[in-house]
């Protein structure tokens, strides 16, 4: 057993650090002030690989791995995340299913745009009635011809206003169930496709999410992914890759605030002497470092698990949850070390604290981990 | 084009801090980067490659085996051969024989077009080395470049930044350049990059023994350097400052004035 | 058998730069504590004239090389005079300003004259019983000190900053000698070629790279307050800077806010106006060498970092403060 990092991942560590340092934090104010998706960055992540992290060479990949791609949504996120949940949404939620389960006539059309940043990528399962519940999808693909022809909508998309490429599910065959849905690779500009409405959200509010309506959407038939019949499976293993970028998203947003904090905590003083000298604050950030650094060995080990080609569903879903209620828990006690200034948007934590929230409720929420860790379990 | 960047690894100075107690360097923890002089000449010569199809980058540092990482960040940022020259025997010396080592391994690399330093390094500030290395070598140099551009196969023009003024200069190869950090904004790593860093490319580590020929051993290390620190030790550290209150303003000035013509400020 | 101490005097279109005064000073300092001589080496093309300043500061024999090559700085011209100046007269001891022409001239002169050179040194002295030349310098971005000795090789080279040495006052009594010597310079020399010489005019520096920064905080009053703060930090040579209250106020740009939000600073010179000391600005400019700070309240934290606090109105003694230091520049 091997706790340390290799010296590749120790360098792409130094250079993501300082790319999100010099690029992305400067702007994480302004991204969130202004709910502003940060195109000029995204383009500068596109340039230096960051969209395309784990994939082969072949298709336009930097043909890395899986933990290096897991660390930079980490870095990202220590100081934005929006940012670090624009390149998990797309690299998990997009390419990824496109490289694990598509044809290689659609990795070789799809994936090299997306890892060169050229394309963007999103993922649409969600619907008004079909959220934890996602099988009970109400979006129909009618295969006529050579074409499916889908119909329904889509909400709380990921990248929806900015992505260029799709995966969307759409039942094939009602009678089946979950045995009924299918996956279809899903370009902006098909006939009958549309980006509706752009929500407003409490926290990583640069993020594009918005509502995807089908109308008669024409989808050629090749672009199914996968088999027919096949969209459930590839939704749920497609969600077990993005839980580990969330929680790395989460483990990332919890080390920044610890960051803040420290930096904070040594500077500000009251009753003439820095918060750091008082006990409450050095235990507080000690619990806080200790649950983090267990966060990452959760999140690390998962992507390991995925890298090595191990079964890695439970292990992701323990990371996320522990991750994400780490985030929410951690930002939380350093706004209350901030004290009032942590409460202002003078300081970056009161954001932080938003941004955290949602790690426990997107690709699948607290309570879904619960069930599949002990699901597993109880098997 | 054959482009060769010289290249240090350096302790990020900005990080350092002296024990206020012991009033001695802490060094421990300090990270170690690529001198930032020396990052902007390899981003002039990655720059000078990509205008100039054909051409490559090779970046030669000198220190200790630890100083790979720095080699390996350069090929990360696309640099195509790295060599570390590297042995005990090299250690401990000054610009002067600093210069004629790196030296020894730029002849020994031969057929170079643009050798590209830093101006300066940041734990030493000294700017000696380039221009040293250009005279051992006996090519012209331009240092102080604060802008590179190609004029044609074997002509540079270069801007020469002084206090007052700059200079327009036109140099042939092989020349050697310093380079100010405004030189170029370096480009991060890749994420590729720094894999093929490791996977595909290699460093290569030259010692005494591969510069045989190229040196003369009288001319290396701490016997062959010109200068030896006598003795070194940190500056005083500050007492607390004086406060005066009360003055005319008049008063007020004068002290100020005083203070500064004190410090050699004025 | 070297001998003397030999000062580089650098000229810019004619005129001798400060630095080769301040040096022919501290020359003549380690001259006497050797017994010898100031010999100051005045390389241009129709710069004889100027030689007589230099022996009024100071020295006691100018030798002048004066060549339409040597108009402009450029290396190779200015390493081979210079070379055959030390060739000739193989001095003890040779300094050069720490210029951007002293530092591209100096190393190019060690590597060829085969010495060692001790760059941007804030103290020289003759060891009284070795008679070496002990050579101080900061190391670490300032944070230690060396001090280095040259025994083996001659001469004794070093470079010094503008304005770390100081000049003797002129002295019109004064005698000495002005000699040409003669190096005879081919095409080939001229290695390079200048296709343009453009001076610049003062450019605004980026206050991390500012050695001296003049800051206004809220007790500058309004935006208007930031004119007097100009003035002085033009007086000083140095840049403008501010604390967030400004910013914020929308007094000046963000760019030049010093401070955790803002940037961190480490001038030689930090001099803070009205600017209470909180411990987000502190934490942004506390390395500087010195600072002075100007404050009404004399609670202000600002006075616990200050190495000279003055407890006053900044808008009294800030404008004087300018035209003082201008007044002692002109009398130097």
């Amino acid at each position: 057993m091997d706790f340390n990092l290799s010296k590749e991942h120790l360098l792409v560590q130094q250079m993501y650090r300082e790319f999100a340092e010099n690029e992305v934090k400067p702007l994480a104010e302004e991204v969130d002030e202004k709910e502003m998706f940060p195109v000029e960055t995204v383009k500068k992540l596109a340039k230096y690989g960051m969209l395309g992290i784990p994939f082969p060479k072949q298709y336009g990949g930097q043909g890395a791995d899986y933990l290096s791609y897991i660390m930079c949504v980490e870095e990202l996120s220590k100081v934005c995340g929006t940012t670090g949940v624009i390149v998990s949404a797309h690299t998990s939620l997009c390419c990824a299913p496109i490289f694990e389960h598509g044809t290689e006539e659609q990795k070789q059309k799809y994936l090299p745009k997306l890892c060169s940043g050229e394309w963007i990528g999103a993922f649409g399962l969600t619907e008004p009635g079909a959220g934890t519940d996602a099988s009970g999808q109400q979006t129909k693909a009618v295969l006529e011809g050579d074409h499916y022809v889908l119909n329904g909508s889509k909400i709380f998309i990921t990248n929806a206003g900015y992505a260029n490429v799709f995966i969307i599910f759409a039942m094939t065959d009602k009678s089946k169930g979950t045995r009924g849905i299918s996956a279809f690779i899903v370009e902006r500009d098909f006939p009958g496709f549309s980006v509706g409405k752009h929500e407003r959200k409490m926290g990583i509010r640069g993020s594009s999410t918005c509502e995807l309506i089908m109308e008669n959407c024409i989808v050629p038939k090749e672009n199914l992914l996968g088999k027919e019949g096949k969209g459930f499976a590839i939704a749920m293993k497609t969600l077990d890759g993005g839980r580990i970028g969330i929680a790395s998203q989460a483990l990332g947003i919890a080390e920044g605030a610890i960051d803040e904090t420290v930096k904070y905590v040594k500077e500000r003083k009251q009753f003439g002497r820095a918060l750091a000298k008082f006990q409450n604050t050095a235990f507080e950030l000690a619990d806080m470092k200790a649950s983090t650094d267990a966060a990452q060995l959760l999140v690390y080990r998962a992507a390991m698990g995925k890298q090595e080609g191990k079964p890695y569903t439970t292990l992701a879903a323990a990371a996320k949850l522990f991750a994400a209620d780490n985030a929410s828990d951690v930002t939380r006690r350093c706004l209350q070390l901030f004290g009032g200034y942590g409460y202002t948007r003078e300081y970056p934590i009161e954001r932080m604290m938003r941004d955290a929230k949602i790690t426990e409720i997107y690709e699948g929420t607290t309570e879904v981990q619960k069930m599949v860790i002990s699901g597993a379990m109880f098997k | 084009m054959k482009i060769v960047v010289c290249a240090k690894q350096v302790p990020d100075t900005t990080e350092v801090r002296l024990d206020p107690v012991t009033n001695t360097l802490i060094r421990d923890g300090v990270p170690s980067i690529i001198n930032p002089d020396d990052k902007a000449g390899i981003e002039a010569a990655l720059q000078l490659k990509e205008k100039c199809p054909g051409s490559t980058v090779t970046v030669v540092s000198m220190g200790p085996a630890q100083a790979d990482v720095a080699l390996r960040e350069a090929l990360a940022m696309g640099c195509d051969e790295a060599i570390l020259v590297s042995d005990r025997a090299f250690g401990g010396a000054d610009t002067w024989a600093t210069s004629s080592t790196i030296a020894a391994a730029l002849k020994k690399i031969g057929d170079y077009d643009v050798i590209i330093t830093g101006r300066q390094a940041i734990d030493g500030d000294t700017a000696q080395v380039g221009p040293q290395i250009a005279e051992h070598l006996g090519i012209p140099q331009v240092s102080y470049a604060e802008k590179l551009e190609v004029e044609d196969e074997h002509t540079l023009v270069v801007q020469r930044q002084f206090e007052d003024r700059y200079h327009i200069i036109e140099i042939k190869t092989p020349c050697l350049i310093t380079a100010l950090a405004e030189l170029a904004e370096p480009r991060y790593m890749s994420v590729g990059g720094v894999f093929d860093a490791y996977r595909e490319k290699e460093v290569k580590v030259w010692g005494l023994a591969d510069l045989e020929g190229y040196v003369d051993t009288a001319n290396i290390g701490l016997k062959g350097s010109p200068t030896r620190v006598a003795k070194s030790f940190t500056k005083q550290a500050k007492g607390a400052g004086e406060v005066l209150k009360d003055l005319s303003a008049d008063e007020a000035v004068e002290a100020i004035v005083a203070k500064l013509k004190e410090k050699y400020i004025i | 058998m070297s001998k003397n101490v030999y000062v580089f005097t650098e000229q810019r279109d004619g005129e001798i730069q400060k630095v080769g005064i301040e040096l022919i000073g501290k020359a003549r300092e380690l001259a006497d504590a050797l017994s010898q001589e100031v010999v100051a080496v005045l390389l241009g093309s129709g710069i004889k004239e100027k030689a007589e300043t230099l022996i009024k500061h100071g020295a006691d024999k100018v030798i002048v090389v004066d060549d339409p090559m040597l108009a402009e700085y450029v290396t190779e011209p200015y390493t081979k005079a210079i070379y055959e100046v030390i060739k000739a007269e193989e001095p003890e001891i040779m300094l050069y300003g720490a210029s951007s022409i002293g530092r591209d001239l100096a190393p190019r002169v060690s590597a060829r004259v085969h010495t060692g050179l001790t760059a941007d040194c804030t103290g020289l002295e003759i060891d009284e019983e070795t008679k070496l030349l002990r050579m101080t310098r900061p190391a670490f971005g300032g944070n230690i000190m060396a001090t280095i000795l040259c025994a083996d090789f001659r001469p004794q080279m070093a470079t010094v900053r503008p304005g770390v040495m100081k000049a003797l006052a002129e002295d019109a009594t004064r005698t000495g000698e002005v000699v040409e010597f003669p190096v005879t310079f081919t095409d080939a020399d001229m290695n390079v070629k200048i296709r343009e010489v453009v001076k610049a005019e003062h450019k605004a520096v980026d206050i991390t790279e500012a050695k001296r920064l003049v800051s206004g905080g809220r007790g500058i009053g309004n935006a208007e307050g930031f004119a007097m703060i100009k003035e002085l930090a033009e007086a000083l040579d140095g840049e403008v800077a501010s604390s967030r209250a400004c910013v914020d106020a929308g007094w000046i740009a963000k760019d030049e806010q010093v401070g955790q939000t803002g940037k961190t600073v480490r001038p030689e010179l930090y001099v803070a106006c009205g600017i209470s000391g909180a411990i987000q600005h502190v934490a942004g400019m506390e390395s500087a060498d010195y600072i002075v700070a100007i404050n009404k309240d004399e609670t202000a934290p600002i006075f616990e970092v200050a190495d000279l606090g003055i407890v006053g109105d900044l808008k009294v003694i800030v404008p004087k403060l300018a035209e003082a230091i201008k007044k002692a520049k002109q009398e130097d």
